[in-house]
């Protein structure tokens, strides 16, 4: 029998592969998808808990939060793409313009 | 029945995401998102929101995987990704202990059966009507607001989307520099 506890579990685990990949990784494109992990994430945490409270509003923020991240990714690929025809590269570290 | 999906959608989910964080790659970073979205709405199907499953491998993995795709044109992917990986004892420290304390907050209900599960309080249950049908009407209904300012949000983004990388299209921004383009834009503008 698979309990609400279940799917958090799981999402807890989804979200801290994500979490691990935005502290480690240095490439912003990787970073994006490190995002879009902890997002999705979220969203099965959100649709569990709706089902067993047999509530839809979990659903519906798991919807918005969908679209949150359509935006997210347009907005963010257009700045990337911009970053790599100015410097040539998506390296995090070539972002620091501060020496410190 | 349940336990047997449950478990295989959460193997392939789990070893799909840990090949995008940890490949060397990014196209098989990409390729392994895309499958790990298409195994998620597996489980969005098994809790009984189908709409929600299909938006998932449309929008995901139609849309915003083909966004990647499409914007990793203009990275040079077949390489590897060179990355200054630091092997921070203090960093690693860090996010293993974040990771160990995440999974431990969600699943103290495991061992203490406090949450209880209250049903009775709801106001939104899925009643009659099957998944899509409820979802419509609570979307057009009590949500109406936020499903509008979604849609402006979106109509920003892709706006926002397509003056970010079409500008100057014509003139190739990889090979000049800063400097370069702007005197090229004063030319430009001498010319005419």
């Amino acid at each position: 029998m698979i309990t609400l506890t279940h799917y958090l579990v799981l999402s807890a685990i989804l979200f801290s592969i994500g979490l691990a990949g935005v502290i480690r990784r240095k490439n912003l494109l990787l970073l994006f998808f490190s995002t879009e992990i902890m997002l999705n994430a979220a969203n099965i945490g959100f649709a569990a808990i709706g089902k067993f409270y047999g509530d839809l509003t979990g659903q519906m923020v798991a919807f918005f939060i969908i679209a949150v991240a359509a935006s997210e990714v347009a907005v963010g690929l257009g700045l990337l793409v911009l970053w790599y025809k100015r410097t040539g590269t998506i390296d995090l570290e070539s972002m620091q313009e501060m020496k410190g | 029945m349940e336990a047997i999906a449950f478990y295989l959608f959460s193997v392939i989910t789990i070893g799909m995401f840990a090949i995008v964080v940890f490949s060397k790659n990014a196209l098989y970073a990409m390729s392994a998102l895309a499958g790990g979205m298409i195994a998620i709405s597996g489980f969005f199907f098994m809790l009984d929101a189908d709409f929600l499953g299909a938006v998932q491998i449309i929008v995901y993995t139609g849309a915003v995987m083909a966004l990647y795709a499409f914007g990793m044109m203009f990275f040079d992917t077949t390489k590897d990704v060179k990355e200054n990986i630091k092997e921070d004892k203090i960093v690693n420290a860090l996010w293993i202990s974040a990771v160990v304390i995440l999974i431990v907050i969600v699943s103290v209900p495991f061992v203490s059966d406090h949450i209880m599960l209250d049903a009775s309080t709801s106001d939104y249950k899925v009643i009659g009507a099957n998944n899509p049908q409820a979802v419509g009407i609570f979307l057009f209904t009590k949500y109406l607001v936020q499903f509008e300012l979604a849609a402006v949000m979106l109509l920003v983004a892709m706006i926002a989307g397509i003056i970010l990388v079409s500008k100057k299209m014509d003139i190739s921004l990889t090979t000049t520099v800063e400097e370069k383009i702007e005197k090229e834009e004063f030319d430009i503008k001498d010319a005419k």
